[in-house]
């Protein structure tokens, strides 16, 4: 007598990577910034965060409980990741009830109304924050004052005390658009380990890099993306007569550039498409910096890209192996 | 730096278990199925019918087209019956069924070897033969492609009107993990496959030949340089494993920089392409006269007791070979006729072996179920592993909602369903799947 068979098509096995362990992967990756956070601002830094977390959390389940009747998609982590990113992107002193607002924004409408993971236009976190921005502007860029002790712990730098001084109140962009590049004194070391203002994400911009190194080996993303970001804001900074530098590393884009233009979801199906789609946002973030009225353009920028994505994958499809072979051998024959 | 085909592929582990295990005879099977339909093409028409005597190596069955080969008994015995049978996909075809006469008190048990002590032709008798003659001899021996697609040899030696071979290539890659036969053959028997290449570069008038050997596979490396030494014009090349180094068009690119047209054959890029184990079946059939009726097979598995490298009669039942492998384990929940990329899942373990079959791969339960399928999160690593460059998500989608026109806009066809896009696939999405759907989808579109 024969047994009974599993039948399925080849292949047979599977790589073992997962939805899942990529997620964690990313959310592993981000605790290393989170830590700069709190160095920098305290524990309101941890609040904010797991504030986000938690009602992305509980907003993906009640939509997917209540409204679409699926099984709880919690457990894929991407809710936990929206919630994070979320948080990077606000001012450790927003009101709690803010950064609800934001999270039920980010995934509600940003997330679940295109019908969950794999399906959104926009990145999620960050449909949030440009809510936010553009309902709450003044609590939205307002900072704590004072920060910048904590993380001058791990690294003590005689120069670094006028610095602080400078920054109180207002982040490096800020300053940057009120009073003009000429005028600022920056410190560029204590810029990069958290010695500066602004939201939670942007302060550590060295614990960003460590988390995309690790992703980079991990395999998670790729270099394309952030490499042309990072890449066209450097150049087009110094094209309009900006500091590179300083727009590398004062505001948001290393940010941006890492995690949220790096979004599968949201960015471009092929290397070459990525490139273009990185290149993109580096120039009009540069835009919205030097000629916009907002201090801040990284987020727009994504976003705007963001919804070009389709056309980009339309017009960036890989040619098929042989097919200029073909082509030339129609040729040929003809 | 060794070479590789450019684009895409994957690094599965290669888990060659048995690598290294001797080539073994085994005892000839009291009773074969020899199915009618074991290569691509049109199925053999039986020659024989039922209380008919046959020898061993007799034809039992002739081609039954151009694109087709003949059939071969490996026993002598009594046509009992000609029926239909189960194949390993569960299918019902037409197979010869054959008894062997009860062996006399006594008598040694026959032996399915490779053996050489009565060639039929000289040297100096086969330098003589033509070309013409080379693809003859090669198609009365019922010779297919033993890579896995079992595409009958003759019809490959054959070079169109205008094309011409001026490179053979010998397939020595063996990218599949878990399978060793090719490169068991290499170890054992690498001269005898230089000399069947030799037949191979006669029959096409390619002047110069490349045999492509996977880095992880040094003593066969080293076995087949040492056999081509006196051979300029044969070079062996080491290739950097990757998978699907195996498939053609990869292997073509790999071994001399060169693109086969999409929707074209080797023969368009100059080559034609051949297994190790087809070029020894060449040097079997030219040599010694004897049809293609035994092949060596790789018996594997994690809990597989006593795995190897058996030689195996063509119509034996796949069960018995296991046997000889130390039985089905307890915990078996699926058994694969190939390798685990590219092979297919057996419905049922009596099914009797074929031409094309190299390697039984018997997985254990846990092992053999998919995991859930989950939303597209567009990674794009789909399409970052595909040596095709193709699209898989989108063919995916296009399969799924029945888009047959736009699949084949899309270049559906050039798929070759090596799986690199599920095996990489983090939301375990049925890529593959689909795109074998979307291909039966265009099949029945008006033409």
């Amino acid at each position: 007598m024969s047994r009974q068979l599993n039948i399925s098509l080849s292949p047979h096995i599977h790589g073992g990577m997962s939805t899942q362990r990529i997620m964690w992967l990313v959310v592993a990756s981000l605790i290393p910034a989170l830590v700069i956070a709190f160095l920098t601002f305290g524990v309101q830094a941890i609040i904010i965060t797991v504030i986000c977390i938690g009602a992305c959390l509980l907003t993906e389940w009640v939509i997917t409980h209540f409204v679409m009747h699926r099984p709880p998609t919690l457990l894929d982590g991407s809710a936990m990741i929206t919630g994070i990113l979320l948080a990077f992107n606000l001012p450790s002193i927003l009101p709690w009830w803010m950064a609800i607002v934001g999270s039920v924004v980010a995934i509600g409408i940003g997330k679940m109304s295109f019908g969950g993971l794999g399906c959104n236009i926009w990145n999620p976190a960050l449909v949030g924050r440009v809510f936010l921005l553009i309902s709450f502007p003044a609590a939205m860029t307002t900072w704590p004052e004072g920060v910048g002790a904590g993380a001058r712990l791990l690294v003590t730098t005689g120069a670094s005390t006028h610095a602080i001084d400078a920054n109180t109140g207002a982040t490096m962009l800020q300053l940057m658009q009120s009073q003009g590049i000429g005028s600022l004194d920056p410190d560029y070391l204590g810029m990069m380990i958290g010695n500066m203002n602004g939201s939670l994400g942007e302060v550590g911009s060295f614990a960003i890099l460590a988390g995309l190194v690790f992703l980079l080996c991990m395999r998670v993303v790729t270099w394309h993306i952030p490499v042309a970001v990072l890449g066209s804001a450097a150049f087009f900074s110094w094209v309009f007569g900006g500091n590179p530098i300083l727009d590398l590393f004062a505001g948001g884009l290393i940010l941006g550039a890492c995690y949220m233009a790096t979004d599968y979801v949201t960015s471009p199906m092929s290397h070459r498409g990525q490139l273009i789609f990185g290149f993109f946002i580096g120039f009009i973030t540069i835009i919205i910096r030097r000629f916009g009225s907002y201090p801040e353009g990284v987020s727009f920028a994504i976003l705007l890209m963001n919804s070009f994505v389709p056309l980009i994958n339309r017009y960036c499809r890989p040619q098929p192996f042989g097919e200029k072979q073909r082509r030339e051998m129609l040729k040929k024959t003809a | 730096m060794l070479k590789r085909f450019k684009k895409g592929g994957i690094h599965p582990n290669p888990m060659k278990l048995t690598a290294g295990r001797p080539i073994l005879a085994t005892e000839a099977p009291r009773e074969v199925r020899l199915l009618l339909s074991q290569h691509i093409g049109a199925p053999a028409k039986s020659i024989v019918k039922p209380g008919d005597e046959v020898e061993a190596g007799q034809m039992v069955a002739e081609a039954g087209g151009f694109v087709s080969a003949p059939v071969h008994t490996p026993i002598a015995g009594k046509v009992k019956k000609i029926e239909q049978v189960r194949d390993a996909q569960g299918l019902w075809k037409e197979a010869i069924l054959i008894e062997a006469a009860e062996p006399e008190e006594g008598a040694r048990p026959e032996r399915v070897d490779f053996d050489e002590s009565h060639p039929l032709r000289s040297d100096e008798e086969i330098e003589r033969l033509s070309g013409q003659e080379i693809i003859e001899i090669v198609g009365q021996a019922g010779i297919v492609g033993l890579g896995g697609a079992a595409f009958p040899t003759r019809v490959k030696l054959t070079i169109p009107q205008g094309k011409k071979a001026d490179v053979f290539i010998i397939n020595g890659a063996e990218c599949e993990p878990y399978l060793t036969c090719d490169d068991a053959l290499m170890r054992r028997y690498p001269r005898e496959i230089v000399a069947g290449l030799r037949y191979l570069m006669k029959a096409t008038s390619a002047p110069r030949a490349l045999i492509g050997i996977e880095a992880n596979k040094p003593e066969a490396i080293a076995a087949l340089t040492d056999a081509v030494k006196d051979y300029p014009e044969i070079e062996v090349m080491p290739l950097r494993t990757a998978y699907p180094q195996g498939g053609e068009k990869q292997l073509i690119e790999a071994l001399t920089g060169r693109v086969v047209p999409a929707g074209g054959l080797p023969i368009d890029a100059g080559a034609v392409v051949d297994n190790v184990a087809t070029a020894f079946a060449v040097y079997r059939a030219v040599k010694f006269g004897e049809p293609l009726m035994k092949r060596v097979v790789t018996v594997t598995g994690m809990d597989v007791e006593n795995g190897g490298n058996f030689i195996a009669a063509n119509g034996m039942a796949t069960d018995n070979l296991i046997e000889l492998a130390g039985g089905l384990p307890e915990n078996t929940g699926k058994v694969i006729g190939g390798g685990p990329m590219m092979g297919r899942a057996m419905s049922t373990v009596e099914a009797p072996l074929t031409k094309g079959s190299g390697g039984i791969l018997i997985v254990p339960e846990k092992e053999s179920e998919r995991g859930a399928v989950s939303p597209c999160i567009r990674c794009c690593r789909c399409v970052s592993v595909c040596p095709m460059s193709l699209e898989p998500y989108l063919l995916q989608n296009l399969g799924q909602f029945g888009m047959a026109e736009e699949a084949r806009e899309a270049g559906v066809l050039n798929c070759m369903e090596c799986g690199c896009c599920s095996y990489i696939c983090p939301a375990n999405r049925p890529i593959v799947d689909y795109i074998r759907l979307s291909k039966l989808q265009i099949r029945k579109l008006p033409k």
